[in-house]
């Protein structure tokens, strides 16, 4: 790839390990990361130092967490470890699973006045149905799950899905009072060489936000950038390596979250 | 579907594992991927005020920062088998996982409610001192102290408006006027400086 930029992009480990790196640079650099021994053994490192910082903090929780905690985690299964697949994605599955992920969070909506509690450990579970799949063979959960969960457990998610001829799917979901859109995808082809998946919130006037960029197809699950609560709609578009600051050519994909359920 | 079966109570196995010290949170979350809740119980007694004082270190509201320790405490049993020793120790990966969602929920709270102001309006200061003062005073803690005061005063200044009140390397170039693009290097180096000083992560 563009080794060339990678200088530039040593010097964000000690942000990314204080998580003050921006969306899209958290998620450049965790491709980076995918492929720099180097920079793996840095982030571990620092993070250990991070680690410290804590120390000196220590605060008691109060006694009443201790047994919610214990409550809500008899309730859920471990996930799995992660194991090498025999076949890591055949060319174009069809994706029943994806069928199941709109309908799962719709009954997450639906639980509305039941406790904290309840809606932790359901969301969990809700987590564990559609998330398998989505981790990255470095830095898998921790990093870039969490902002995705916080707009997918909102109480006001809502999703619109698409799916596409040749077998792939994409649900868009938006929760207005988290401001965040989620998007994942399932067997997307790759972009064509040199190019990139780039994601656009749109306004009511027309006007296309850039929202982040994805570097390869497959299943992704991705938090767009920038404030979603006032978006009327999401659109990907093909563009050059890098992405574009408007979009150069017709989107691929929109998904008009007015048509969302509220 | 099958990650929707109920888990099984109890400690399913006797048989040690691969961690000498079963105490240790590296083993316990060994034995958590295996759904010894026993075992999560111990992890939790042995880690949350680490978790809890830096989650609410970050978020500052009580009620907020047990919600999210809920959270990080859920997502770390879900996530027990998948821990890899080979990439840090047990603590870190803990606390790795409490400071980024007690930064997701600051980030967001401003998103939702106060989403047209911006952080150069906001003009808090980390309180260092009250929370310091309810901290333990262990050996290790000022150890830690020690070395964070080595620090030159840009780096601890922009690692501790990193760490501890979530900003974005930009938004604390912002806050301490550095030219843009500076303040990331001055974490690093920080941070560098800390391992290097504590002897840690190498």
């Amino acid at each position: 790839m563009s080794e060339s930029h990678n200088d530039a992009i040593h010097a964000l480990s000690g942000a990314y390990a204080v998580d003050a790196l921006h969306d899209e640079e958290r998620q450049a650099f965790e491709q980076h990361l995918q492929r720099c021994a180097e920079c793996q053994e840095e982030v571990t490192s620092l993070r250990e130092a991070a680690a410290l910082l804590a120390l000196p903090e220590e605060v008691p929780p109060p006694a009443g967490l201790r047994d919610a905690v214990l409550a809500a985690a008899a309730q859920v299964r471990p996930l799995p470890p992660e194991v090498d697949q025999p076949a890591p994605r055949a060319e174009t599955r069809p994706t029943p699973e994806s069928a199941t992920v709109v309908p799962f969070r719709r009954r997450l909506q639906t639980l509305g006045s039941r406790s904290r509690l309840a809606l932790v450990a359901a969301a969990a579970v809700v987590v564990t149905a559609a998330g398998v799949g989505i981790t990255q063979p470095w830095e898998p959960d921790t990093a870039t799950y969490t902002a995705t969960e916080r707009v997918l457990e909102a109480p006001d998610a809502a999703s619109v899905s698409q799916s596409f001829p040749d077998g792939s799917s994409a649900t868009v979901t938006r929760s207005p009072s988290q401001g965040k859109a989620v998007l994942e995808t399932h067997d997307m082809d790759q972009p064509p060489s040199g190019h990139v998946f780039q994601l656009w919130l749109m306004d009511d006037e027309g006007t296309a936000r850039p929202a982040g960029t994805m570097g390869s197809g497959g299943d992704h699950e991705m938090v767009l950038d920038g404030d979603a609560a006032e978006a009327t709609a999401v659109g990907i578009t093909v563009e050059p390596e890098g992405g574009s600051e408007q979009p150069t050519t017709e989107p691929i994909a929109m998904f008009d979250l007015g048509e969302a359920p509220a | 579907m099958t990650h929707l079966r109920a888990t099984a109570p109890g400690s399913p196995e006797g048989e040690s594992g691969a961690v000498s010290d079963t105490s240790e949170p590296a083993a316990l979350l060994q034995r958590c991927g295996r759904g010894d809740e026993a075992a999560f119980a111990a992890l939790y007694d042995a880690t949350s005020p680490r978790v809890f004082g830096l989650v609410l270190r970050v978020v500052r509201d009580r009620n907020q920062a047990e919600e999210v320790t809920q959270e990080v405490f859920l997502e770390v049993w879900r996530h027990s088998a998948r821990y890899d020793a080979a990439r840090g120790s047990a603590i870190s990966w803990l606390l790795t996982i409490a400071h980024r969602r007690a930064v997701d929920r600051v980030r967001s709270a401003e998103a939702s409610t106060a989403r047209d102001t911006t952080y150069h309006q906001q003009t808090q200061v980390p309180d260092h001192d009250s929370t310091a003062e309810a901290a333990h005073a262990s050996l290790e803690a000022h150890r830690v102290r020690q070395a964070v005061q080595s620090l030159t005063e840009v780096q601890r200044e922009a690692l501790e408006l990193a760490y501890f009140s979530g900003y974005t390397h930009t938004e604390v170039a912002a806050l301490l006027d550095l030219p843009l693009g500076t303040a990331k290097t001055r974490i690093r180096d920080g941070l560098i400086r800390l391992r290097d000083t504590m002897g840690v992560g190498q």
